[in-house]
């Protein structure tokens, strides 16, 4: 009942002037929007559509991790990832019920996601090839997610905002198993410090593609922000991302794989390479290396878990109607 | 029989932004009066902006006396945590 019968929800908004500058007027005044409250229908199909994403990108990035369970070097690290892995299917449940307040349902974003509709982050179309990458996941990837994440928690869509509350509390032992891990191999033998190296190789540069296209290359920002959606521009946050992470991976002795790479005293920031935005376009196209084994993989757990959920069902019935003749 | 007034639990949102707390409780005869009776009762000075009232008895909890079962494992599970990895003072704040 909560998240139907919304205002809006059946698309039918009246968006007068008026309203919709009374409801600037609210975002401007730091008012959080909450799931009854009337809102422009763009401003419900953008957080529809990011929330959504979102949630896909958790669920989906168990994949690539899930793949290194049953070959973490030891119990501490296989305990370790199992939790982190258990922790993101967590976020993905926190992120697709804020959606479903907005009268969206879990039914069609699976659907979505399915069919292809639907994306998640980019990031996750790349191969976890070695015990290393591990690390580096952990490092950077939930890194540039913490990034992104810190700022949606105070989104002006109150049960997104406290999602990420929740979700940015769990997500810092993520980046520090991760850098232990990383740390750890490049501490170590010739040979593993050579693994470590090569993962950063070919991680760094998708992990900046993950804060999406340039400022003026991007589609929804400037909306978005007006809003208050979003806090930080693309690539104000990318900024911020290369700042930080550049003096961890020189504590580490590792090399971060872009010659361009240079500190510019003046911005007080780093410079950088340009990012190939032929191959971030081609991988949101579908055409990375595990587009296809992903999605392979989401709709056979939804195909085989089938019957779980049916005999879940048969056993409520089942429950149900014995409670009935007892009683 | 005595027909007894059905009890509903109250949450109030404090205001937005914030999630729906549970105050207490109260009977009533449907969700109507529940969320007039609600609002009069909890909610005189100001304490929020929304009402949620939900039929006590859809309320399902666990059991008090599997608490250990339930929540006592997750004391041992330490590596759940960010302070369970060594990182160096000089990377800084991760
Ligand atoms: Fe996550
Ligand atoms: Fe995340
Ligand atoms: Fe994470």
């Amino acid at each position: 009942m909560y998240s139907q019968g919304l205002i809006g929800a059946d698309g039918r908004t009246d968006e007068t002037p008026e309203f919709l500058e009374a409801f600037q007027q609210r975002i401007d005044a730091e008012d959080k929007i909450e799931p009854n409250d009337a809102m422009p229908e763009g401003y419900r199909r953008t957080l529809v559509r990011q929330i959504g994403q979102h949630a896909h990108s958790e669920i989906v990035g168990m994949l690539p991790e899930g793949n290194w369970i049953t070959r973490a070097p030891s119990l501490r690290r296989k305990a370790a990832l199992l939790a982190k892995v258990q922790d993101e299917g967590g976020h993905g449940l926190y992120l697709y019920s804020a959606a479903e307040t907005l009268g969206v349902s879990r039914e069609q974003m699976t659907e979505e996601l399915h069919s292809g509709k639907a994306k998640y982050s980019s990031i996750f179309n790349y191969p976890t090839l070695s015990w290393a990458d591990i690390g580096t996941i952990g490092w950077l990837v939930d890194g540039a997610a913490i990034m992104n994440q810190i700022p949606l928690c105070r989104c002006s869509f109150g049960p997104y905002a406290r999602a990420m509350i929740r979700v940015c509390k769990e997500e810092s032992f993520h980046q520090r198993q991760g850098y232990e891990i990383i740390m750890t191999l490049a501490q170590g033998t010739d040979a593993q410090k050579e693994m470590a190296q090569d993962s950063l190789n070919r991680w760094w540069w998708p992990a900046l593609m993950m804060f999406g296209p340039h400022d003026g290359d991007s589609e929804h920002s400037d909306q978005s922000m007006k809003w208050k959606i979003k806090r930080f521009t693309n690539d104000e946050l990318r900024q911020k991302f290369i700042d930080a992470t550049v003096p961890q991976a020189e504590y580490l002795g590792l090399k971060i794989p872009d010659p361009e790479l240079k500190w510019n005293e003046e911005k007080g920031g780093y410079d950088h390479g340009e990012i190939d935005w032929n191959e971030f376009w081609s991988v949101v196209k579908g055409n990375g290396r595990m587009n296809r084994d992903r999605i392979k993989a989401r709709r056979a757990a939804w195909d085989n878990g089938a019957w779980v959920r049916e005999a879940a069902t048969a056993h409520a019935e089942k429950r149900r109607a014995r409670k009935m003749a007892a009683e | 029989m005595v027909n007894t007034t059905p009890l509903w639990e109250v949450f109030i949102r404090p205001r937005n932004g914030l999630a729906h707390k549970h105050v207490g409780s109260l009977h009533a005869a449907d969700e109507v009066m529940a969320l007039q009776a609600a609002r009069d009762v909890y909610t005189r000075r100001g304490e929020g902006n929304s009402v949620w009232v939900v039929p006590s008895a859809a309320v399902t909890a666990s059991d008090p006396d599997q608490a250990g079962e339930n929540f006592e494992p997750t004391g041992e599970k330490i590596y759940r945590h960010p302070t369970f990895y060594e990182i160096p003072e000089e990377v800084g704040n991760m």
